[in-house]
């Protein structure tokens, strides 16, 4: 933004002759667009508004008695029943709510706490160390980006069956704990963040090849290690596919349990609404906590023209 | 941490050692030196071996193990199998719902796919303007990311509930009256989709966005010095340099809208793709071979078969984004390939000349 406050900088030739336009301000006037106007924020209004209209919806359905739904011309006030119908969810025996609750934050916190370490540490060999094969196996890596995950679900069930951990959350995390993705994030970040003087001067003061890591890679890996933490846990909390073959009905993950909900309530979609609202609710804790560092992330890891 | 860092600059300012310490070490290769240089040869390895361990473990071997039992009639009790060949494959292609998955996966996609990335491209161009809150606006577009796709799935089924729905209700209020979303393949599949653009959409306009503000201002002064409006400045300049990001974009969504589960999974309590399989999709299907039937043979093969339709469908979207959105730095018109090759020929025979005549 502040690049285009300064239309011209001064470039010695022809062009830097032309003077900017100047508002009544006194500021050279903006070189692209004007101030938006009615329709930038109507449509931008629009967004939130599509954002937010289906949680508040299942809030509405969630806070209501079972016939909610079933009356089109419902008020779009809030009914008093969400703490009911979020107690029905939660003492629901078949749905196991608190064990899943538990089962979501260990698995996506032990899930991206591992996936930075390999990541971050295969990220700097691979941005900072010469090795033969550098570039090969990073191209390697970067293409099982594209391997899907359904590729991989039959042999690794007969391998957790076989080791008899199927229905553990172990067998939940280890599959996740490899991200090709992590280690494309760290290797392009860590490439640009770090100056190759910094690691010569460390390596002139003696120093090994893990206290250079540790001193300069970590330090320097901090911020796209926080947003890749974010992104693997998001991603992890929010999977589906997999702990639904691999887990038992009774040790879910919330995802999990949701579905269950669905299968044991659909009739009252106010207490399936509920529980979707509970479920909800610890990710958008953290999305209000740490949403400004997610959207930074995203515009950081985007592949630029 | 900090302290250490702080310690290694500090000792790295003075000047370097004297001579005689450097030749005292040239000298001796003292066991510290020794350990020195094999730390440096071994340690890239050590660093990348725990990612590519894992890798090995949870995703080469299961990409090569499914290929055999995707070959094998498994027995699921004695975890062992007996190979069979393609009979699998030809099992699975035989089958008149896995025609009807695969047009509804590719349906599904498409809905999905192509309104998300023009809707993407509309907030990304709203979010690029010079609005205030910025964050604030971005962040309002990225929630529904956050938002379990099972949980959107949960919310969107009772928004379209065929007799009881919100969409529904809206629909008969403005006299169109309402559609059989559970019924009818087309519907199902947009609904299916409304519940992979909202999730989705926001996320990609972000990126989209990123791309845009790569674009150097100067692009659009020089336009509109040449008379361009804003509806040409967006063909002529910020499409074509939003390439690599589309093919990016687009690519990733392909991976994604052909994998789709979660969402035709929550459509209905029983998870089955509906009565007549309107709305399953392979990877329900898959799920339902393997984890219903408990044929991990034909759950394998089928694996094998959506990996392969991917990557089609992948390289299919990387040629026709290409041929579509001409060059960032194109001007005039699209020459042919043999047209190409001989401009090329030709500035190589000028650059050759420019040479000759330099010397």
């Amino acid at each position: 933004m502040t690049d285009l406050l300064k239309p011209h900088q001064a470039g010695g030739d022809a062009t830097a002759t032309i003077v900017a336009p100047k508002d009544r301000t006194g500021r050279p006037r903006r070189i692209r667009g004007y101030r938006p106007g009615f329709w930038v924020y109507g449509g931008l209004i629009a967004v939130l508004l599509a954002s937010l209209f289906p949680l508040y919806f299942s809030f509405l359905i969630g806070s209501g008695d079972s016939s909610t739904l079933r009356d089109p011309n419902r008020s779009w006030i809030p009914g008093g029943n969400f703490f009911a119908n979020a107690a029905a969810v939660v003492n629901d025996p078949s749905v196991n709510f608190w064990r899943a609750l538990w089962n979501s934050i260990w698995t996506s916190t032990v899930i991206a706490v591992a996936v930075v370490m390999s990541s971050t540490i295969a990220g700097w060999a691979f941005a900072k160390l010469r090795f033969p094969g550098n570039k090969a196996l990073l191209a390697f890596v970067i293409a099982t980006m594209a391997v899907p995950q359904q590729l991989g679900v039959v042999p690794l069930y007969v391998l957790f069956a076989e080791l008899g951990w199927t229905g553990k959350v172990g067998a939940v995390i280890v599959p996740m704990l490899a991200s090709a993705f992590g280690v494309f994030w760290m290797t392009q970040y860590l490439r640009q963040a770090v100056p190759d003087e910094l690691i010569e001067a460390a390596r002139v003061d003696g120093a090994s090849m893990i206290r250079t890591f540790w001193t300069v890679g970590m330090t320097a890996a901090r911020p796209a290690a926080a947003m890749l933490f974010l992104f693997t846990f998001v991603q992890a909390w929010n999977n589906f596919f997999w702990p639904f073959i691999v887990l038992d009905r009774q040790d879910p993950t919330l995802p999990v349990a949701l579905a269950l909900l669905q299968s044991n309530h659909f009739v009252d979609y106010s207490i399936v609404l509920a529980g979707v609202v509970l479920a909800t609710l610890p990710l958008l804790l953290l999305f209000v906590v740490a949403g400004r560092q997610l959207v930074s992330g995203i515009m950081a890891g985007a592949v630029k023209g | 941490m900090l302290i250490a860092d702080k310690g290694a600059a500090r000792t790295a300012s003075p000047p370097p050692s004297p001579p005689s310490d450097r030749q005292r070490r040239v000298r001796v290769l003292s066991f510290s030196q020794k350990l020195s240089r094999w730390d440096l040869k071994v340690s890239p390895f050590l660093y990348i071996s725990p990612f590519f361990l894992l890798f090995a473990i949870v995703g080469l071997f299961p990409l090569i193990y499914t290929a055999v039992i995707s070959f094998m009639d498994w027995d699921q009790i004695r975890q062992e199998g007996e190979f069979i060949g393609f009979d699998q494959y030809a099992w699975i292609l035989s089958q008149p719902k896995f025609w009807i998955a695969l047009r509804n996966t590719f349906s599904i996609f498409l809905l999905s796919s192509v309104p998300q990335l023009i809707l993407a491209l509309f907030i990304a161009t709203m979010l690029d303007r010079h609005i205030r809150a910025k964050t604030f606006w971005r962040m309002s577009a990225l929630l529904p990311y956050v938002v379990a796709p099972v949980a959107v799935g949960l919310i969107f089924n009772a928004l379209y509930a065929d007799n009881s729905g919100q969409i529904n209700a809206w629909l008969t209020a403005i006299g169109i009256g309402p559609i059989p979303w559970h019924v009818e393949p087309f519907w199902s599949h947009v609904a299916i989709s409304t519940m992979v653009n909202y999730r989705w959409t926001g996320y990609n306009a972000l990126i989209l966005l990123a791309a845009m503000q790569a674009i150097p201002r100067d692009y659009y002064e020089a336009a509109r010095v040449d008379g361009a409006g804003v509806l040409r400045q967006f063909w002529s300049i910020t499409l074509p340099s939003l390439k690599p990001t589309f093919i990016f974009v687009i690519i990733t969504s392909t991976i994604g809208g052909l994998q789709v589960f979660e969402e035709p999974r929550m459509f209905d309590q029983y998870g089955q793709g509906g009565a007549a399989s309107q709305w399953l999709t392979i990877t329900l299907y898959l799920y339902n071979l393997g984890w219903s039937e408990w044929n991990f043979g034909r759950a394998a093969a089928m694996a094998w078969l959506l990996f392969l339709i991917i990557l089609a469908i992948g390289l299919i979207n990387l040629l026709v984004t290409q041929k579509l959105i001409g060059d960032a730095g194109g001007r005039g018109p699209t020459l042919t390939r043999a047209q190409r090759r001989q401009l090329a020929r030709d500035q190589r025979d000028r650059r050759a000349q420019n040479k000759e005549g330099a010397r």
